[in-house]
C-alpha cells in the first residue's frame, strides 16, 4: 500500500513556478531520498506534503485520503527541520511533549512517550536543559525525539544533518537508517548530499529545476541514470564525461579515443550494450565512472576484451585505499580509480583497462540518455 | 573592552595622551548635555532670594525643598492651586494604559506581517508604515471629528485611543521587524505539532520577544508621556496630561515669576521618562541590536 502519493503536483510562487509537475508514490514503509542540487524545490516539495504550503496543481495523498486541504497538524506526519526548530524558551522535555499537550493527550501517557523516545534517543539526562544548552548533534536527537513522539504515518526530513560536522553527520546517517529498521515508519528524507542519498534510501527521487529527474533504487540510479545530469550528481568522485566520435565496422561500435601525443585508439563497445547503431560516424557524449578506467591487470586483460589504453598520469591523488589517477582523453580531462600500487608517477605512462561493459552513452545536445 | 589588556601593558606616552585627550571630549560632551540639568536641580532647591541675588550654577546658600513642595500640590494652575499632582496622574492613567495596548497590538501585528502573511499583507504593512511619517498635526482635525462622533471628546479614554491609533505604526514595526528575524521554521514545527495562530503567538513568540518588549515600552513611554500637542488638544481641565499641566503653571503668573517652583515640576514631569531609561536602557540598546547579533 502506498503510504504517500504525489500525483502531478505544480507550485508557484507569484509568477515562478517552482516545481513542475512531480509525481512519485511511496510504499509504506519506505526510505524515499529527494536528492538534487540546493534550490531545486526539495524544501517547498516537502512543505508541499507536511502542508505548510498549499499546491497549485495536482494532489497529495496521505494513506488512502487526499490531503490538499487538510491542515497540517491533521496530516499525520512529523517533520524534522535543518536548524531543528527546537522551541528555545521550553526545556527538552517540554519540546517533546509540546505536541502532544497541544492534542490533549492525558499527562500520564505523556510522560510515558517522553520516556521512551528519550531511552530510544539516548537524551534521558537532557531532559531538563534547554536547547542552547546542547551540542548539534544532541539538538539533533532531540528533533528527531519530537518527531518520533508524535507517531506519525509518514516522517519528512529537511536536510536534518546538514548543520553537523562531518563525522557526526556520518554517525547520525547510520543512527537514523537503523531508526528507521526499527520503528519502520514512512520516511521522505530530503538532503542535497547524493552520498546520504545513496546509503540511506530505499529509492531516490533526484531533482533539478523542480522536476525529478529519476525515480528509482540507489543501485539503478547509479549504473542507470536517466540522464548526464543525474550521471553527473550521483557518485563521487563524478563519471567522466567525454565527447567521443562513434565508428561501426562489421557491426562492432567502438569509440574513436585521442589518448594524447596524436595517438588515438579505438574502444570497442560490447555488442550487448551497445545502442550506438544509428550513430555512426557522429559525436556522442561518452560516460564512464572512475572504478572503470583501473590499472591493467592480467585478469582484467582476460575479460576485459582487450580495452587498453596508454596514456599519460597528469595528477594523482592517494585517497587511502584507491588512488585517483587523472588523464586527459579526448581533450577533457578523465579520472581514474587504481590500486595505489599501481598508480604511476605524473608525466608516466600507464596501461589502463576502461571496463566498457558499464559505459553509458548520452545525447550531445540534450543530454539525454541513448 | 579595550581596558584589558590595557591592563597588562604599559601605554606608549602617545597613546595616554590620546588616552586623556578622549576622556576630556567625553566628559565635556557629558558636562554639556548634564549642565540644564544641573541648573534644574542647583535652581529647584534655592530660595527665591538666593535666585535672584546669585547666579544659574552657585550652589544654593540656603537648601530648601520648598519650591518642590509647591510643584506638587501647591502652585496654581489656572484658576486651580493644587500643583501638578492630579496632571501627574492623569499622565499616569493615560501612559500605562495607552503604552500597554498599542504595545500588545504591535506584538499582534509583527507576528501577522512576518509569520502569517497573506495575499496584500505587505502592501498593508506598508501603508501601515506611513503612519510612521505623519506629522502630528496633519491629523489633528481628523481625529477631532473622529473623537466627537466616538463620544470620547476631552477625555482621557480619548487620549488614549488617539495615542494608540498613532503609536501602532511604530510598535507594528518594530516587532515585525524582530520578529522576520525569529525562523519560520519555529512556526512551522509548532503548526505540524498542532497549535493554532494564539498558541503558537503565546508559548512560542512571546516568550522570545523580552528585548524587542522593552524596546517597545521604551518607545512608547517616551513619546506618550512627553506628549504636549495631543494633550493640548484632546484634553481639557481635569483631564489634561503633566506635560501640558507644566506649560500652564510656568504660564500662569501670579506677579513674581518662581523659577524654583518651574524648575521643580519640569523635573517632576520628566522624571518617569528618565527612571526608564534608566532602569531599562541596557535592554534598549540590546533589544536595538538583537537583530544583528544572534544570541
Ligand atoms: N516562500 C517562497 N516565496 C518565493 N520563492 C520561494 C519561496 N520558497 C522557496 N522559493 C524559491 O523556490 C526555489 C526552491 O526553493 P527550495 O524548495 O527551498 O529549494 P531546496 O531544494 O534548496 O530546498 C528557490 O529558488 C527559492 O528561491
Ligand atoms: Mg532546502
Amino acid at each position: 500500500m502506498a503510504a504517500l502519493k504525489i500525483e502531478n503536483i505544480y507550485k508557484k510562487f507569484g509568477s515562478v513556478e517552482v516545481l513542475k509537475g512531480i509525481s512519485l508514490d511511496v510504499a509504506s514503509g519506505e526510505f524515499l531520498v529527494l536528492v538534487g542540487p540546493s534550490g531545486c524545490g526539495k524544501s517547498t516539495l516537502l512543505n508541499l506534503i507536511a502542508g505548510l504550503e498549499t499546491v497549485s496543481a495536482g494532489s497529495i495523498m496521505i494513506g488512502d485520503r487526499v490531503v490538499n486541504d487538510i491542515s497540517p497538524k491533521d496530516r499525520d506526519i512529523a517533520m524534522v527541520f535543518q536548524s531543528y526548530a527546537l522551541y528555545p524558551n521550553m526545556n527538552i522535555r517540554k519540546n517533546l511533549s509540546f505536541g502532544l499537550e497541544t492534542r490533549k493527550m492525558p499527562k500520564a501517557q505523556i510522560q510515558e512517550i517522553v520516556q521512551k523516545v528519550s531511552t530510544l534517543l539516548q537524551i534521558q539526562n537532557l531532559l531538563d536543559r534547554k536547547p542552547s544548552e546542547l551540542s548539534g548533534g544532541q539538538r539533533q536527537r532531540v528533533a528527531m525525539g519530537r518527531a518520533l513522539a508524535r507517531n506519525p504515518k509518514v516522517f519528512l526530513f529537511d536536510e536534518p544533518l546538514s548543520n553537523l560536522d562531518a563525522k557526526l553527520r556520518v554517525e547520525m546517517r547510520t543512527e537514523i537508517k537503523r531508526l528507521h529498521q526499527r520503528i519502520n515508519t514512512t520516511i521522505v528524507y530530503v538532503t542535497h548530499d547524493q552520498i546520504e542519498a545513496m546509503t540511506m534510501a530505499d529509492r531516490i527521487a533526484i531533482m533539478k529545476d523542480g522536476i525529478v529527474q529519476q525515480f528509482d533504487t540507489p543501485e539503478n540510479v547509479y549504473d542507470n541514470p536517466s540522464n548526464r545530469f543525474v550521471a553527473g550528481f550521483i557518485g563521487s568522485p563524478s563519471m567522466n564525461f567525454m565527447p567521443a566520435k562513434v565508428g561501426i565496422d562489421a557491426g562492432q561500435a567502438f569509440l574513436i579515443m585521442d589518448t594524447g601525443n596524436g595517438r588515438s585508439h579505438k574502444l570497442t563497445v560490447p555488442r550487448e550494450i551497445s545502442p550506438l547503431a544509428p550513430w555512426n560516424d557522429r559525436e556522442v557524449i561518452f560516460g564512464i565512472r572512475p572504478e572503470q578506467i583501473t590499472e591493467d591487470t592480467k585478469r582484467s586483460r582476460e575479460t576485459g576484451k582487450n580495452n587498453i589504453i596508454n596514456c599519460e598520469v597528469q595528477v594523482v591523488e592517494p585517497t587511502g585505499p584507491d588512488t585517483l589517477v587523472f588523464i586527459q582523453l579526448n581533450g577533457v580531462e578523465v579520472t581514474c580509480r587504481v590500486h595505489p600500487a599501481a598508480a604511476r608517477r605524473p608525466g608516466e605512462t600507464m596501461a589502463l583497462q576502461v571496463d566498457m561493459s558499464k559505459a553509458i552513452f548520452f545525447h550531445p545536445e540534450t543530454g539525454e540518455r541513448i | 573592552m579595550p581596558d584589558m589588556s590595557a591592563g597588562n601593558q604599559r601605554l606608549s606616552i602617545s597613546q595616554t595622551i590620546g588616552r586623556w585627550l578622549i576622556y576630556a571630549v567625553l566628559i565635556l560632551f557629558a558636562l554639556y548635555f548634564l549642565l540644564p540639568w544641573i541648573v534644574m536641580l542647583l535652581t529647584s532647591v534655592k530660595t527665591m532670594a538666593d535666585i535672584r541675588t546669585g547666579n544659574l550654577i552657585s550652589f544654593p546658600r540656603e537648601f530648601t525643598l520648598e519650591a518642590w513642595k509647591s510643584a506638587w500640590s501647591g502652585a496654581c494652575i489656572g484658576v486651580k492651586c493644587g500643583g501638578i499632582k492630579a496632571y501627574f496622574f492623569n499622565s499616569v492613567k493615560m501612559a500605562v494604559p495607552a503604552v500597554a495596548i498599542s504595545t500588545l497590538i504591535g506584538a499582534v501585528n509583527g507576528y501577522v506581517f512576518s509569520k502569517w502573511r497573506f495575499r496584500g499583507s505587505e502592501m498593508i504593512f506598508s501603508l501601515l508604515l506611513i503612519g510612521c511619517f505623519i506629522p502630528f498635526q496633519v491629523i489633528l482635525l481628523p481625529m477631532a471629528r473622529t473623537l466627537g462622533n466616538l463620544g470620547l471628546a476631552q477625555s482621557l479614554s480619548g487620549l488614549i485611543l488617539v495615542h494608540v491609533v498613532y503609536g501602532v505604526a511604530f510598535t507594528t514595526l518594530f516587532f515585525r521587524n524582530f520578529y522576520v528575524g525569529i525562523p519560520t521554521e519555529l512556526v512551522n514545527a509548532a503548526r505540524i505539532d498542532g497549535a493554532g495562530f494564539f498558541r503558537i503567538f503565546f508559548r512560542i513568540m512571546l516568550p522570545v520577544s523580552k528585548p524587542i518588549f522593552v524596546v517597545c515600552i521604551i518607545w512608547q513611554t517616551t513619546q506618550i508621556w512627553n506628549d504636549f500637542l495631543f494633550g493640548v488638544v484632546f484634553s481639557s481641565g481635569d483631564t489634561q496630561p503633566v506635560t501640558v499641566a507644566l506649560n500652564n503653571l510656568v504660564n500662569t503668573s501670579t506677579g513674581v515669576k518662581r523659577y524654583n517652583v518651574d524648575m521643580a515640576a519640569a523635573i517632576i514631569a520628566a522624571f518617569p521618562t528618565l527612571l526608564v531609561y534608566i532602569v531599562a536602557g541596557k535592554y534598549f540598546v540590546r533589544g536595538l541590536t538583537a537583530g544583528a547579533v544572534k544570541g
